[in-house]
């Protein structure tokens, strides 16, 4: 099993031929067992090169398994700044004996190859740039006592590479440094670890690939988080006060990291948190609690994944229908079923979508990014609020558990929106209130809350049909009158969605229509097309659902629009279908990806030229 | 209206004669509900009685108080009382999350579940257990009459075995008994009662009110349409011959004043969180509410014996509830401004720059 999905190459013999010195725009793959400590030093790669200015990105590809299995990391280094995986690796630093093999197999001619020297990858292929390391050895060498030899071989790799490529090693010892901040011996270690890779590749490795790491300036103040660490900041800056959740790969990190910080920001000098994280004994009770909190005034959320999802179907339903805010974290997996629960993928779109039995349409919101993870947070709770509703945010494992090189996040700016809401105050004013009345014209009513002191506050949520007071009833005009009005909240809310984001002057014939973090392989795609193939595109990179007028006009000025996604059948290509004037709709062609791995820039290129039948 | 007599005396006054109040000023018509659409004769209908009568006597603040429900006849009963308090009536044995969620929003609200067989220990029997293990404070209320009313009398799971349907087929399956189980878990407050007991439900639903944690109480309520017959050991005529109460129940809720007037060799006194006296006089010789093991092996008996155990079979008033483990702020997490839960922008550059 490999995880580049570039068909095994036969040996074209290039090695006598000098390739020219390929600088700062490279692949590195690191195949290791998980469970054996590489984390930390990928990392450390990862920081080194990131901190000689380079754009990077680390994407872990990893078994639904605790220790044993094989595991990969990639790392792109991008003097361009595209941070799409990459489907071609140029170094594969080979650690596991059980892929070794495979992985070599699978590499485009002329890669270079660092490997653990027993394994005598070199008689496999003859047309790779090769480079044997004795990791046992060394590792002894370093003094480490024998059960820590095995992780500090992790750590010698990071030292040989980081030599070959000529990364300061300067560098790698800050990394390493700020890896094991809290942990002095395990620094130092460590340190000595990667000077002794480092140093046997000075005195042993004659440089014969052409790949280099040099200096740049563009990661000055830059951040490097993950998704899920991002959307849990964003949920704690927006006045999240309970999460309720049930353990989920690849969602569990969001709300684990959020425990972290909510301790340190938000615990009073008395010690009383003004929040409560509480975990679920099933992604039943996760919602189930999220919308009893929202109901009594909470801004609630949980974060799961598409079997959660599943789960959460039926209150789902509750929540629209008795219309009760609530944000639902969806960090996608492969489905269906439990599918690859380490992989991604966006195919959880549809059936989100319409979520629960009877008419159910629900707010989705597409980061694309880390600080869209941040900002996004925000934007689903005022969302949720305003128009008293779950709304889904459509994360990825990818970009959920992988880390991304970002700006800092900016401070909010808008004030947190809390809906319409009547206090004590209001109702001796007016009196009264009917719950489902749709008094604005906007379609969305006026809730009181639990507790609020005023005998005429109380009204009976209920799942069954009720009237504009919330008393049961099973009339059909009220019923349609009902659903017409929460209908009406749906079409209000695509004029206060986040508007997506055009790219291209917008006179091109073909256009493109991306989400989440396909946005990546798109912006890198559009390149290829336009230097590759002197094809223009247009892109549209679309933000939330219900779709914002700007979708149908971008559909509108385009011959053809391609929507590229991550799931089997084209699941927002069909949510535009049926948005769409019926004759705007056979414009729309599907490039879909279903491996599990993150989308790559050069598959959509390819596909798109073949559609065009260029 | 033209002959009108204009020097008609006006009617002799009657003597106004003040309208009963609790101790907070409220009527026992503030406590009152929309019109039962259950059926006539429903034991569920009594308990919403005496849910009335108690938070009227505990002069409990009705905008306090948060009902929930799921779904069946049981589940629709929050609408026949307090109206003046929210309610919210969710999914099919679902409620445990929804009042959970609703007290971690806000931990003043006095919460009150009302549930049945069926919605607690079959579709809900998941949820049910969390909820006792976490200790909530509620009141959790089961209206227990052993079959699914609203789908025209199936049999649930606390049937008896050997009890039988309307159409003679017979309960081959063991009943759950959901005392025995709340003890287990770790609910605080344990007991069994009967709708047709107006006497000792309405006590121990008073001393419910007092308690800070979960009070599971079990209420065999009779289904008058489709389990009320000969065979069924869920009919009043069962319940009149089979109740064994396990002691006398009475309460003195705090805010009276608390007379130290029982002998302590034949009652059990129990002074609950709020310093209301909870007294259990015996009718057995050594029975300690406050030991488990006692508890569930007194229960095991009781089938044994063919008895329907009433009482109050367990009780801990000295346990911190999930809401106290929490340590939340004194304002209700719901209500807290922006200027709490937004952190400061000085907080914002720190997770920047450790991320840098």
């Amino acid at each position: 099993m490999a995880t580049t999905d570039i068909v095994s190459q036969e040996s074209s013999g290039q090695l006598g031929q000098k390739r020219d010195v390929v600088i700062n725009d490279m692949s590195i793959q690191v195949a290791t067992v998980n469970g054996s400590g590489s984390q930390s030093s990928n990392t450390v790669l990862l920081r080194s090169i990131f901190q000689m200015g380079v754009p990077i990105s680390g994407k872990n590809l990893f078994p639904s398994n605790i220790a044993g299995l094989p595991t990969w990391f990639t790392i792109r280094a991008s003097k361009d700044g595209y941070i799409a995986r990459k489907k071609e690796i140029d170094l594969l630093i080979a650690m596991n004996a059980e892929t070794a093999q495979d992985d070599v197999k699978t590499l485009a001619a002329g890669a270079a190859v660092l490997y653990d020297e027993p394994l005598a990858l070199d008689k496999v292929r003859d047309d790779l740039i090769y480079y044997a390391v004795p990791y046992d050895k060394l590792a002894a060498s370093v003094g480490a006592e024998a059960k820590l030899r095995k992780l500090i071989k992790n750590m010698i790799y990071v030292g040989v590479a980081a030599q070959l490529l000529e990364i300061d090693f300067a560098e790698v010892e800050k990394a390493i440094r700020k890896q094991f901040s809290t942990k002095v011996k395990a620094a130092t270690l460590n340190l000595a670890a990667a000077k002794a890779g480092f140093d046997y590749a000075v005195a042993n490795l004659k440089k014969r690939d052409p790949f280099y790491i040099r200096r740049m300036d563009k990661t000055k103040g830059k951040i490097i988080v993950d998704g899920n660490s991002a959307a849990a900041m964003g949920c704690m800056f927006a006045g999240c006060t309970v999460v309720t959740w049930y353990p989920i790969t690849p969602s569990s990190s969001l709300v684990e990291t959020m425990i972290d910080y909510m301790k340190e920001y938000r615990v009073g000098p008395d010690g009383k948190a003004t929040f409560a994280i509480v975990q679920a004994e099933d992604e039943l009770a996760a919602i189930g609690m999220v919308i009893g909190a929202a109901w009594a005034g909470a801004r609630s959320m949980t974060a799961t994944a598409g079997p959660g999802i599943s789960l959460m179907a039926e209150f789902a339903g509750l929540g629209y229908y008795v219309e009760i805010p609530a944000v639902i974290w969806d960090i996608q997996r492969v489905g269906p079923s439990t599918g690859l629960p380490t992989r991604t993928a966006q195919g959880d779109v549809l059936s989100t979508a319409f979520l629960s039995h009877g008419d159910t349409k629900h707010i989705m919101l597409f980061p694309d990014s880390v600080s869209e993870c941040f900002t996004m947070a925000q934007d689903a709770f005022d969302l949720a609020e305003r128009f008293q509703t779950p709304v889904f945010v459509m994360s990825d494992l990818d970009l959920g558990m992988n880390n991304w090189m970002s700006d800092p996040f900016p401070y909010p700016d808008k004030p947190i929106d809390r809906g319409k809401v009547l206090s004590k105050a209001d109702l001796e004013k007016a009196g009264g209130f009917a719950r489902y009345k749709d008094v604005d014209g906007d379609g969305v009513g006026y809730r009181t809350l639990p507790g609020t002191q005023h005998p005429a506050a109380a009204y009976f949520a209920r799942g069954s049909g009720h009237n504009e007071k919330a008393q049961y009833s099973e009339r059909p005009d009220d019923f349609e009158r009902n659903m017409e009005r929460i209908n009406k909240k749906f079409e209000t809310a695509r004029a206060f969605v986040p508007r997506p984001e055009l790219m291209g002057g917008g006179k091109a014939k073909i256009g493109i229509i991306a989400y989440g973090t396909s946005h990546w392989a798109i912006i890198e795609a559009r390149d290829q097309l336009s230097k590759d193939h002197k094809l223009e595109t247009d892109y549209l990179r679309v933000l939330s659902y219900p779709f914002t007028r700007e979708v149908h006009d971008f559909i509108e000025r385009h011959e053809r629009v391609y929507v590229v996604e991550q799931n089997r059948d084209g699941q927002m290509a069909t949510l535009l279908k049926l948005d769409l004037k019926p004759e705007l709709t056979p414009r729309l062609r599907s490039i879909c990806h279903i491996h599990g791995l993150p989308i790559d820039a050069r598959s959509v290129t390819d596909e798109l030229i073949m559609m065009e039948g260029k | 209206m033209g002959n009108t007599p204009t020097n008609t005396p006006a009617p002799a006054l009657t003597p106004v004669v003040a309208p009963k109040t609790n101790r907070i000023g409220l009527q026992v018509i503030d406590y009152r509900g929309g019109k039962t659409t259950l059926c006539a004769g429903c034991g569920h209908n009594a308990i919403s009685e005496r849910i009335i009568d108690a938070m009227y006597e505990m002069g409990v603040q009705p905008e306090r108080v948060a009902k929930f429900s799921g779904i069946g006849c049981s589940s629709k009963s929050p609408a026949y009382f307090m109206n003046r308090s929210h309610s919210f009536n969710s999914v099919h044995g679902r409620m445990p999350s929804v009042a959970t969620g609703a007290m971690l929003a806000n931990k003043n609200l006095i919460a009150l579940g009302v549930t049945g067989d069926g919605d607690t220990v079959s579709i809900g029997a998941g949820q049910f257990v969390h909820l006792m293990r976490r200790n909530l404070p509620i009141i959790y209320i089961i209206e227990d009459n052993g079959c699914y009313g609203l789908t025209k009398g199936q049999f649930s799971a606390t049937a008896d075995l050997g009890s039988t349907l309307k159409s003679g087929v017979v309960n081959d399956l063991p009943p759950v008994d959901t005392c025995a189980m709340a003890i287990q878990l770790g609910a605080t407050f344990v007991g069994r009662s009967f709708s047709g007991d107006k006497r000792q439900l309405h006590t121990m639903l008073k001393a419910a009110i007092a308690h800070n944690g979960t009070v599971m109480l079990d209420v065999v309520s009779p289904c008058v349409t489709f389990n009320d017959h000969e065979g069924s050991t869920k009919s009043y005529k069962y319940m009149q011959a089979h109740d064994e109460p396990l002691h006398e129940v009475s309460f003195v809720p705090a805010f009276e004043e608390i007379n130290v007037d029982y002998d302590p060799g034949t009652t059990f006194e129990v002074t609950m969180h709020d310093g209301s006296s909870l007294r259990l006089r015996k009718l057995e010789q050594v029975y300690d509410p406050t030991d488990k093991i006692q508890a569930v092996k007194r229960l095991m008996e009781s089938h044994e014996k063919g008895e329907v155990l009433t009482g109050v079979f367990y009780i801990n008033a000295k346990a911190p509830s999930f809401i106290d483990m929490l340590n939340v702020t004194d304002q209700p997490l719901a209500t807290l401004p922006e200027s709490v839960t937004r952190p400061s922008r000085e907080a914002l550059a720190k997770c920047m720059e450790e991320l840098q």
